[in-house]
């Protein structure tokens, strides 16, 4: 499907004001009378508090003020359950431990906030930190997902009987039923860690109290802007109203910027009360790493039932997740990785089982990927042992239990991260497979190439792997659509913006419906002041849901449009038509009222009203699915190792997806590329290392290695399957996440296959070369 | 993540440089191009109470050829100016070569030459070119001038005979004689990343084709580069050749490294990829000296 503006490579409304230095960040933002906050962080990740003395702190000049959690009294109490627990599931476990606005009593994580401090400038600030006298008395931390759940681990919550933070068992059909009919029951332990967001932005509050007027501005950047407006409000005692959260430009979100709970979200809205002036607190780099949100490790007993020609029987996967200090988010991250273990594939026994626990380390929240990659990783490395077992082609195997393009909708028995049991909406992941197949020269290389390569002594390996990305979830978003009398369109929705290129692809479905230049559609995001109902930017839901409430808006607007033109120009409705800004005679475009005058008419000032009519050329509407719709790909690369510093490089990847309607495939490819990057990362670069005492070992840049450019394969080729989602009218699912999920398990596959002489298999993600060295070392000593 | 409050100088000669930082001593410390310096103080490991910026003084910046094949390059050029420079790629051309692996471009730009040297990373590669060059050092102080020579310059990790109110003021490669190859092998973990290992080396043939004369440097698997003396000792007056290359691997990655574990890499993996690479790195050196 695609239209004038809708389906084209539209370039970006928004990059005049980036690409100029005119947009407008956070750190931008002064205000007159403004202070800054700075938090001392506990370097401590399990510890009793004795005391803390600021006393020489307050006496600093240009430090204003200094509190400790003692300081708020009954305002201190923890955050809100962002997420809902998984009642839906039967027998579910799970115990509610929400982020502390600041510590008191004990710290649980290195990083957790032990004062705030409020003072002119950030130097000032920060130079308190050595005032101020911290007594604790360390306790044993608990890092090891398997050693916390040991009877005499230290607890990270003393109420609690162990360190389990919530357990889930789902299953369909009969796992083990399934596996005593196999001919080849194929058992792994596999470690998966995960990274943090790492948005070239960190996070950043600053609060404006208006002691006169009673209302409270706030600038975030922020995912989340109505929910952390509404939990505000709430804290407070104000009304929704009294707080306006705008979110100015902002520099990357990847998903820890959905937080409404952090200290400086609860905090420095009351401080700033208290003090009637402006706070400013920008995130440095070393607290995003230390105590923002992340993912992080999952290690996952996993076993796969085969027949001898490779036929999937069952799947059974018992796995841990670390869920850090706090569970704020609930299970997001876990069900998305019990939906998205087997999704791809015919597994009519399927049996998954998560210990969520709780660890003296930061907490976990979605990062980009969300969980699915581990899932993916599990299963995708289930498939490449058994085809060793079996001595089959890793691509033939996966052909072979694909679900096919006639079996959808398809209802999976596994409920997600919304609760409701997840139905593959469309698709065709064997043609995904084909083309991915086709477009990496598989049967070239594995024949011709690389058996000249292997006799000139080099090693390189070939990877295929799928994926599914659950995208596009509930509840709802909305928008509102507005012609001026400008001629112009506004359209206004409460999700907010990181760089995605909202301000392209939300003009482009206005101006489609409503005939206008896609540079003449204005687009607000994010504002509470603007449009303040609505969930947030998470979970590749911004183009599907947001983007389908602007569509429902826009076609009022246009039907309106149609009403009062049929009406003015003096034709039937299905005679009038939309073009070039204009309301036309259809096949008489010379007999026309612009938008502008048609707005300025729909909005009599003078007169009577036609009863029921709503004024403006404008409409209110929103849009929320039954369930997500599922995007998914295939991911192909191949890869040269050097058998001496055991380095990798990607030298050619070829990925092919699926994603429903293509709004503008440019950014689309924008959304594939930046995933792949996030995926090299999760594959071969990005770690949080955390030591025993939970001490994180990879703070900084220097130590965090985030892929760079020149980290990115030589030759990246795309390809697109377009299956429309039922789910909305427009077809869209989400495509932000598909490079970061199947990349790692992809690599792995492929650094085998260069490896083959060595009978490596790899159980683990991320690598490096000093990892695989070892890993080459130990199987050969076998 | 801001520096503590510390004074800030900006002399515009080099006398004025020295006079003040013989006043201020210890508190000290000289603002070069800042690469490493103003990280660490940002993250306030780095806690001077004094910078004294060179920044403003342009007669501490030149690539200067001498008649007698040396080059003296002044301590505050840029690592870009040198890496482009074409006297130092006719006469040196290793140098060119490694400046590529010192981070990234912009870095670059504002990296100096005589900064990194006097900061002695041990896992940087200024510091350890000039160690295989033996470069001479021209450390003034007020008053007066002293030479040091490269291999007697590095004390320790960031520690070096810099006196507090000395500075590093010009460095100075030697010609290499004629049949001399040389030859940088660096595994990062990304480009533009610290070394993990590496291993630059220059060999000197004779008429007959042995080895007359061998430098190597290891980088990374010490407090500070290490210049290898198992190099010279097994391959002088030898033909060169893979056999010997690994007999010079096995003797260094055994007797003259000492590599640590960190985040990124285990000892043990240092130590095998050290043997990579002086194999690596004498087999290039003295293919290119045989040219």
């Amino acid at each position: 499907m695609s239209g004038k503006v809708f389906g084209q490579s539209v370039t970006r409304n928004e990059d005049p004001y980036l690409l100029t230095g005119k947009a407008e960040f956070i750190d931008d933002i002064e205000l007159p009378g403004m202070l800054h906050a700075a938090f001392l962080r506990s370097d401590y990740a399990h510890a009793r508090i004795k005391s803390i003395d600021v006393s020489q702190a307050l006496k600093r000049p240009g430090v204003v003020a200094v509190y400790t959690a003692a300081d708020f009294g009954d305002y201190w109490r923890p955050g809100p359950l962002q997420v809902p627990p998984p009642t839906a599931i039967k027998g579910s476990v799970f115990h509610a431990r929400t982020l502390v606005p600041i510590a008191k009593d004990k710290v649980r994580f290195s990083g957790e906030p032990l004062a705030l401090i409020i003072a002119e400038s950030r130097y000032i600030a920060e130079d308190a930190f050595d005032d101020i006298i911290v007594e604790m008395e360390p306790l044993d931390a608990v890092v090891d997902l398997e050693k916390a759940l040991e009877p005499g681990a230290p607890l990270v919550h003393e109420d609690l009987e162990s360190n389990l933070a919530a357990h889930v068992v789902q299953e369909r059909g009969n796992y083990e039923e399934a596996a005593a009919k196999a001919d080849y029951v194929i058992k792994r332990r596999i470690s998966v860690d995960r990274c943090a967001g790492a948005a070239m932005e960190n996070r950043g509050l600053l609060v404006d109290w208006n002691d006169r007027t009673r209302e409270m501005t706030i600038w975030a950047s922020t995912q989340a802007p109505i929910p952390l407006r509404n939990s505000i409000a709430a804290r407070l005692g104000l009304f929704e109203s009294q707080v306006r959260v705008i979110t100015p430009y902002i520099g990357g979100g990847f998903g820890p910027k959905i937080m409404t709970s952090q200290a400086d979200d609860v905090l420095l809205p009351i401080v700033a009360m208290w003090l009637n002036r402006p706070i400013k607190w920008i995130e440095d780099r070393r607290e995003n790493f230390l105590a923002t949100t992340s993912e992080r490790d999952q290690l996952h007993y996993a076993e796969i039932a085969v027949t001898k020609d490779g036929i999937i029987l069952g799947v059974k996967d018992m796995f841990y997740h670390n869920t850090g200090a706090y569970d704020p988010y609930g299970m997001t991250v876990p069900l998305n990785t019990q939906t998205h273990t087997v999704s791809n594939y015919n597994v009519p026994n399927f049996k998954t089982e998560v210990k969520m626990v709780f660890s003296n380390t930061m907490v976990v929240t979605p990062v980009r990927g969300a969980g699915r990659p581990y899932g993916v990783y599990v299963m995708e490395r289930l498939i490449d042992y058994a085809a060793c077992e079996l001595g089959m082609d890793p691509v033939e195997i996966r052909r072979r239990n694909l679900i096919r393009s006639d079996q959808y909708p398809l209802p999976t028995g596994i409920i997600g991260q919304d609760f409701v049991e997840g139905v593959l909406d469309s698709g065709d992941y064997p043609e995904e497979l084909r083309k991915a197949v086709e477009l990496i020269g598989y049967e070239k290389f594995i024949k011709e190439e690389q058996p000249r390569l292997r006799a000139e002594g080099k090693h390189k390996g070939i990877g295929v792997v799928c994926f599914t990305e659950g995208t596009s979830v509930g509840p709802y978003e909305g928008a509102r659509v507005t012609v001026g009398a400008n001629g112009k369109v506004n359209v206004s929705t409460g999700i907010s913006t990181q760089g995605q290129g909202h301000f392209t692809v939300y003009a482009q479905i206005a101006a489609e419906e409503l005939g206008v230049d896609v540079r003449d559609v204005n687009v607000t995001t994010g504002d509470t002041g603007h449009f303040h109902w609505g969930a947030g930017t998470f979970a590749s839901r911004g183009t599907g849901v947001a983007g389908s409430a602007i569509h429902l808006a826009a076609s009022k607007v246009r039907q309106k449009a149609i009403k009062l033109g049929s009406k003015l120009l003096g034709v039937p409705e299905d005679q009038v038509e939309l073009c070039d800004g204009k309301v036309c005679v259809a096949g008489d475009h010379s007999r026309f009222i612009s938008l502008g005058e048609m707005a300025m008419k729909a909005n009599p000032t003078r007169g009577t009203f036609e009863q029921g009519a709503e004024p403006g050329l404008e409409a209110v509407a929103y849009f929320g699915p039954p369930y997500g719709s599922t995007g998914a790909g295939a991911l192909a690369m191949i890869v040269d190792v050097d058998p001496g510093s055991m380095d990798v490089k990607i030298e050619k990847l070829a990925i092919v997806h699926d994603c429903g309607t293509l709004v503008n495939p440019m950014l689309v490819e924008g959304q594939i590329l930046g995933g792949l990057s996030m995926g090299i990362g999760n594959a071969f670069y990005e770690q949080l290392k955390y030591d025993e005492n939970g001490q994180l070992l990879t703070a900084s840049f220097m130590d965090y290695l985030l892929p760079q450019a020149t980290d990115m394969p030589d030759e990246v080729l795309l390809g697109h399957v377009e299956r429309p989602s039922p789910l909305n009218e427009l077809g869209m699912k989400g495509v932000g996440e598909a490079g970061a999920i199947p990349t790692p398990a992809c690599f792995a596959q492929a650094v085998e296959n260069a490896l083959a002489d060595c009978k490596l298999q790899i159980a683990e993600t991320p690598l490096s070369p000093s990892r695989l060295f070892e890993l080459v070392k130990k199987s050969t000593e076998k | 993540m801001k520096p503590i409050p510390f004074e800030y100088y900006a002399p515009s000669s080099v006398a004025e440089a020295l006079d003040t930082i013989a006043e201020l001593g210890y508190s000290g410390k000289i603002l070069a191009g800042g690469q490493s310096l103003i990280p660490s103080m940002n993250f306030r490991v780095a806690r001077p109470g004094a910078l004294v910026d060179l920044n403003n003084i342009p007669e501490l910046a030149y690539i200067r050829p001498n008649g007698d094949g040396s080059v003296a390059i002044g301590t505050m050029t840029r690592d870009s100016k040198v890496e482009h420079d074409a006297e130092i790629k006719r006469r040196f051309p290793l140098i060119a070569e490694v400046m590529t692996y010192i981070a990234h471009p912009q870095i670059r730009n504002r990296g100096t030459f005589g900064g990194a040297i006097a900061h002695a990373d041990p896992a940087a590669q200024l510091p350890a070119i000039s160690l295989l060059m033996n470069a001479d050092l021209k450390l003034l102080k007020k008053g007066g001038e002293r030479w040091v020579q490269a291999e007697d310059f590095f004390l320790g990790p960031f520690m070096t005979v810099l006196e507090p109110d000395e500075m590093l003021a010009e460095v100075v490669l030697k010609p290499l004689p004629a049949r001399t190859g040389s030859s940088y092998k660096q595994v990062s973990r990304q480009r533009g990343g610290y070394a993990q290992v590496a291993v630059a080396s220059a060999a000197t043939l004779d008429e007959a084709g042995r080895c007359k004369q061998v430098r190597m440097v290891l980088i990374s698997v010490g407090d500070t580069p290490i210049l290898s003396k198992e190099v010279s000792r097994i391959l002088v007056g030898q033909k060169p050749g893979q056999e010997a290359f690994e007999a010079v691997a096995e003797a260094v990655a055994k007797g003259e490294i000492d590599p640590g574990t960190d985040v990124h890499a285990t000892a043990d993996y240092r130590r095998h990829l050290t043997r990579v690479l002086v194999v690596r790195s004498l087999t290039e050196a003295f293919q290119r000296a045989a040219l």
